[in-house]
């Protein structure tokens, strides 16, 4: 105890970043008039995080946070634009839109908080990316889209955004309990070369800085998320897929069940908070 | 002495020199700590400070500015904090500890700590494969840094 205290001091007047260790809870979250809970009780009593969730956003930096204010700033907001256009395209051997089907995309206002969400048809829970190539597949007799296409995200995006401000709401019992377990697994193994479980960063340390990075809890409330680090928006499988590789292991695929699984499973982490999707973060 | 004998002689002191000299390196797997210490170097020549520096600060190595701030090196910014300081640290720990820290982590700390084992390669999971069977630092490398933390004594 006494060492810590003695380091601290003379550590801390080279290393100007430290002072930013505590995630800014100052600020609240409103787009459009619509409020959007970013800090709120967990849902669950047993939830490891605690009482407190905080969302990614409050842990980036001023001028990161001020892009996802106002629709016209968010980067995200070219492949909502995109997704909205294909909503309305016709495609396939059925020659039909999302739009001949569904109708208007805010019919579709809630389901992204759903996600990863339970299939008869399918025998297993799907993500939004599997539910809507399914319905490519079975309804337009289209061609899948690929996880991280253009065409994918900018979907995911625009579904994604008429379910913000809405709160994460997955199904973890029924068959979907074996799911859930699996992911909770996951997310307390260690993998790599540098041994590190997803629990030693978000859990154990969130709020502590990684060399420059701010440790967040690790929510999904923002998904698919603008990367500054990306250039461009990117799904949840593929920051799943990178922090599993940042500890040199041999990540699960994009779509795989190990990934679905823990998606699972971090969502139930974030029940309480709203989504904000598109979010950007760094 | 016959010449022969006397051959034989010198054969045999040159025999137990090279013993004593080439103490073998130590592979990963037949590390002993004990107690929180590994007297014995892993590798079989003594470490050196100025090489150990650069294992610290280099990303794909020691990479150790990531979690632990170190007051002697100012000059790297962004030094992370979820591990206590260096600070002093050569002062606060024998040789045999630091080593025993750098080579595994987990059994001073607990196989809890949040500090990888640098000289490890068991029980590990999904590692790329590159990485398989590999120490994330060689014998030499954790010597060399064991050595430069010995000169963090304020
Ligand atoms: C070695 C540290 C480390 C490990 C291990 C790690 N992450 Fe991350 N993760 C980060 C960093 C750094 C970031 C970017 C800053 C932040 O948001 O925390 C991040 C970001 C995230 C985000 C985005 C949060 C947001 O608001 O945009 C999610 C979700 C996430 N991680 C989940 C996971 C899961 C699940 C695992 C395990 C499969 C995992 N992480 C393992 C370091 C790690
Ligand atoms: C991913 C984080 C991480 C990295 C990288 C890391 N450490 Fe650590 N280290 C820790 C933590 C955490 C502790 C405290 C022990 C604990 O609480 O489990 C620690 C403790 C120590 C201690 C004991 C400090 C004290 O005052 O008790 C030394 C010495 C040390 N580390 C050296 C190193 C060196 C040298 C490197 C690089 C070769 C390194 N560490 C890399 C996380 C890290």
């Amino acid at each position: 105890m006494n060492r810590y205290a003695l380091g601290v001091g003379a550590a801390a007047m080279v290393v100007g970043a430290a002072a930013l260790a505590d995630p800014n809870t100052d600020v609240a979250l409103e787009i459009d008039g619509v409020a959007i809970k970013t800090i709120a009780a967990s849902a669950h009593a047993d939830n490891p995080i605690g009482d407190t969730l905080i969302s990614g956003w409050h842990y980036r930096n001023d001028e990161t946070r001020a892009l996802q204010l106002d629709d016209f700033d968010n980067p995200a907001f070219l492949a909502v634009e995109l997704g909205r256009e294909l909503w309305e395209a016709a495609d396939g051997a059925s020659g039909k839109s999302c739009a001949d089907c569904h109708g208007g995309i805010d019919g579709f206002a809630g389901l992204r908080a759903n996600m990863p969400k339970w299939s008869e048809a399918a025998g297993r829970p799907l993500t939004l990316e599997q539910w809507i190539n399914w319905s490519r597949k079975e309804h337009q007799g289209a061609e899948p889209w690929k996880w991280e296409s253009e065409q994918m995200l900018g979907m995911t995006a625009a579904i994604a955004v008429e379910s913000r401000g809405m709160p994460m709401d997955v199904q973890t019992d029924g068959p979907m309990a074996e799911w859930f377990e699996k992911g909770r697994d996951l997310y307390y193994t260690r993998t790599g070369q540098l041994d590190f479980a997803c629990a030693s960063c978000h859990e154990a340390n969130s709020g502590m800085m990684l060399r420059a990075d701010h440790l967040s809890q690790g929510h999904l409330n923002g998904f698919p998320t603008y990367r500054l680090k990306w250039q461009g928006i990117g799904s949840i499988h593929r920051r799943l897929k990178g922090c599993v590789q940042d500890t040199r292991a041999e990540p699960y695929a994009v779509g795989s069940d190990e990934l679905v699984a823990l998606e699972l499973y971090v969502s139930w982490r974030g029940e309480g908070l709203d989504i904000e999707a598109p979010a950007v973060r760094q | 002495m016959t010449s022969q004998t006397a051959r034989l002689a010198a054969a045999a002191l040159a025999a137990l020199l090279a013993g004593a000299a080439a103490q073998a390196e130590i592979a990963p797997s037949d590390v002993a700590i004990a107690d929180g210490a590994l007297e014995t170097p892993v590798a079989d020549a003594p470490g050196d400070a100025e090489r150990g520096k650069a294992w610290y600060a280099d990303r794909g190595l020691g990479n150790c500015m990531t979690c632990h701030q170190n007051a002697a090196l100012p000059e790297i910014s962004f030094q992370g904090d979820v591990a206590p300081p260096l600070d002093g640290v050569g002062a606060r720990y024998s040789e045999a500890e630091l080593r025993a820290i750098v080579v595994n982590s987990k059994e001073v700390f607990g196989e809890q700590t949040f500090m990888p084992a640098f000289y490890r390669i068991d029980g590990l999971k999904i590692v790329r494969k590159e990485s398989v069977g590999k120490p994330i630092l060689d014998a030499q490398q954790v010597e060399d840094v064991v050595a430069y933390l010995k000169t963090l004594t304020d």
